[in-house]
């Protein structure tokens, strides 16, 4: 029954010759990066991102001739140009202008910058209130876990559209005063969709928990001293993060569209303030004559949601420790 | 310390370190509609038992009879139901969530699962920092460095301390889980079958390193086992547990020489004897353990003693000591005859070869 003695003294000087680890972000980065979509994704981003903010402030700079004032005008959101409506992508506009003679890609850019902003911060605040809910619901259990789940339920059974339409209009008037106005708007969106929307990550984080809570680990952490907040920060939350990450970034694209359903019903983002929802609305009308118009929202919707998805695919990955990328 | 428990023949005087009266844990079962307790499973009914600072006390017993739910209680990592246990002159059941929180740098676990009992998600260094993260104000250069030497004393290298537990043998979880106990610098650890989930080559090192930390740190050990080798090789003194009680405890070399409850005997003749012409008789008992729901009346063993008498099944017999601080709970040592509660009469000789099991 005897082994060899471990020479503990040997250990502990080439202890001392190790370096510290690096951080674990350097590490998830890493990780991530081995994963090529994501990374391809996260480029075309990032792209995407620097586009819609530098494009607005070049092009504002830059001039056009607008045929019905007859002179030169700068490129403007919300300049209108009747004589030259529905026109085609030409050296001026090109991606053409609307039914009202804007031009399309100064709108389709400063859109992007709101719709982005929004779909970004409900996602965010949604998954981050869900998975907290969750967790504290899935490792309290008890009463504390049935009062969480039937409020759960009962924002679930709630039929969401007439609940977002009463309570947009009646946020319809609030106006934050350190905001421009269409910013305000947005917060107001923000916070209608998240008030909704946590439900579905606090079910997968409940879940997770659940099983979690009955782990050695976590009464390892009791036994160490840990308050229970402590272990749902450093143990029950970390470890629900994979299936919520990837229903966050399957939920992204749906925000955004959630958001352009709002504003085609007349209780979203108002035009002329302009959102890839309400653009692509808009755009409706000209179905049959003018199909091509619709793409451009479309088709930056389908972009960013894509991108999303293969970001939160190769960030799972990289968050999970098990997996040898 | 190690000396003094060598020598615990003679007449020296050792501080009591942990003493449980009278514990008790009893998990309600409820059904029907409005969830009404309908009855207990009495895991824990009246354990009475105390360790010694610097020694490994054994505690045995077969599955479910509430061995590791001993430990779980004394760590208040499940509320007991009634009962005191001193640690260090103060009741553990009596502190508050500050007290305890302090108190918690002093005792600390070694579980038995080891893939359950590190966070997937967590390098192992950060699971092993992580007492000191709430106890101490250390900053991460000083935590690391912590963990860098607890890692060595369980023969791991510095580089591991960022490494995930998949990347890790059983063997190596265990010690890491080892590491994390031992990072607060605890005076007492429960290890609750820290080795029945590995096998025997490392169970050997796993065993050796808890040794050799008992020795550097002066540790002692609530050593939770069913493999009595084991538990005889590892433990001073030894406590034998049957449905929720306790019915033996001695100092190993009484319990292993010369047990005096029929049950602990029973266990005994169980231990395999690696010599194929050494064989013993082999006690084999009937009948299987009852259910802790409903335990039976006076002695919990008497359903399946073979040397049970009318007393037994009526009044619960008393937990005492029987000299030289050999405690059991039985009728027959009552009645003082000498040898009364004895299977097997006699030492077994190579002439029993015949009739052994």
């Amino acid at each position: 029954m005897s082994v060899a003695e471990i020479d503990i003294k040997a250990l502990e000087a080439e202890a001392l010759l190790t370096d510290k680890p690096e951080a674990l972000i350097v590490t998830y980065w890493k990780r991530l990066r081995r994963h090529k979509l994501a990374t391809f994704s996260l480029i075309m981003l990032g792209a995407v991102i620097l586009l819609m903010i530098a494009g607005p402030i070049i092009m504002s700079r830059q001039t056009y001739y607008n045929i019905s004032k007859n002179e030169e005008t700068l490129y403007a959101r919300d300049t209108q140009d009747l004589a030259n409506r529905n026109a085609a992508p030409s050296a001026d506009h090109w991606l053409g202008t609307d039914e009202l003679g804007r031009d399309v890609l100064f709108r389709l850019l400063v859109a992007g910058r709101l719709s982005l902003f929004i779909a970004f911060t409900v996602v965010f605040v949604r998954e981050t209130v869900g998975i907290f809910i969750g967790a504290l619901s899935g490792y309290f259990g008890g009463w504390v876990d049935s009062f969480i789940q039937r409020a759960v339920e009962f924002i679930i059974i709630l039929p969401l559209l007439p609940l977002l339409l009463t309570l947009s209009s009646l946020l319809r008037g609030v106006q934050i005063n350190f905001l421009p106005p269409e910013w305000s708007q947005a917060v107001v969106i923000i916070i209608i969709l998240s008030l909704f929307g946590w439900t579905g990550a606090a079910r997968l984080s409940r879940g997770m928990a659940l099983s979690l809570r009955n782990q050695e680990f976590t009464e390892a952490s009791k036994a160490l001293g840990m308050s229970d907040l402590q272990i749902i920060a450093r143990h029950m939350v970390p470890n629900t993060l994979p299936p919520v990450i990837v229903n966050a970034t399957l939920g992204l694209g749906g925000v955004i569209l959630l958001e352009s359903a709002l504003s085609f019903l007349g209780f979203g983002i108002q035009q002329p303030v302009a959102t890839w929802g309400n653009m692509l609305q808009d755009v409706q009308k000209d179905m049959f004559t003018a199909p091509w118009k619709a793409l451009y929202p479309g088709f930056m919707i389908f972009i960013t949601s894509l991108c999303f998805n293969y970001i939160g695919d190769g960030l799972r990955d990289a968050l999970d420790p098990r997996l040898k990328l | 310390m190690t000396e003094e428990i060598k020598t615990s023949d003679g007449k020296k005087k050792r501080r009591v370190l942990l003493d449980v009266k009278n514990l008790k844990k009893y998990f309600p079962v409820r059904a029907g509609l409005l969830q009404r307790v309908q009855a207990h499973v009495k895991a824990v009914d009246d354990v009475t038992f105390f360790i010694y600072e610097g020694e490994s006390f054994g505690l045995v017993g077969e599955s479910g009879c509430g061995k590791t739910t001993v430990g779980r209680t004394l760590l208040r990592l499940l509320p007991a139901t009634d009962g005191t246990v001193m640690f260090d002159g103060k009741n553990l059941f009596d502190l508050n969530a500050s007290e305890l929180k302090k108190l918690r740098r002093d005792i600390q676990i070694i579980f038995q699962d080891p893939y359950s009992s590190l966070d997937p998600r967590m390098p192992v260094g950060e699971s092993i920092a992580e007492g000191l993260r709430v106890h101490t104000s250390k900053n991460s250069q000083e935590r690391y460095d912590i963990v860098v030497e607890m890692l060595a004393r369980v023969g791991m290298r510095a580089e591991h301390a960022r490494r995930y537990p998949h990347e890790f043998s059983g063997g190596q979880r265990q010690r890491i889980g080892i590491a994390r106990a031992l990072a607060l610098r605890p005076k007492f650890i429960v290890c609750d079958e820290p080795v029945s989930a590995l096998d025997v080559s490392i169970q050997a090192q796993v065993l050796n390193i808890l040794k050799e930390l008992q020795r550097d740190f002066g540790l002692t050990y609530l050593f939770i086992a069913h493999n009595l080798s084991v538990v005889e090789h590892f433990s001073d003194r030894v406590g034998v547990m049957y449905l929720g009680k306790m019915v033996e405890m001695a100092t190993r070399r009484d319990l292993f020489g010369d047990p005096l409850h029929p049950y602990t005997q029973a266990l005994m003749s169980a231990i395999p004897v690696p010599d194929p012409t050494l064989q013993r008789k082999r006690i084999i008992l009937e009948g299987d353990v009852p259910s802790p729901l409903n335990p039976p009346k006076g002695c919990r063993f008497h359903t399946r003693c073979p040397l049970v008498f009318d007393r037994c099944s009526q009044e619960e017999p008393p937990f005492k000591d029987y000299g030289n601080e050999h405690y059991a709970a039985c009728w027959l040592l009552e009645t003082g005859e000498q040898g009364a509660s004895k299977l097997i009469q006699g030492k077994v000789s190579a002439a029993d070869l015949g009739v052994a099991g």
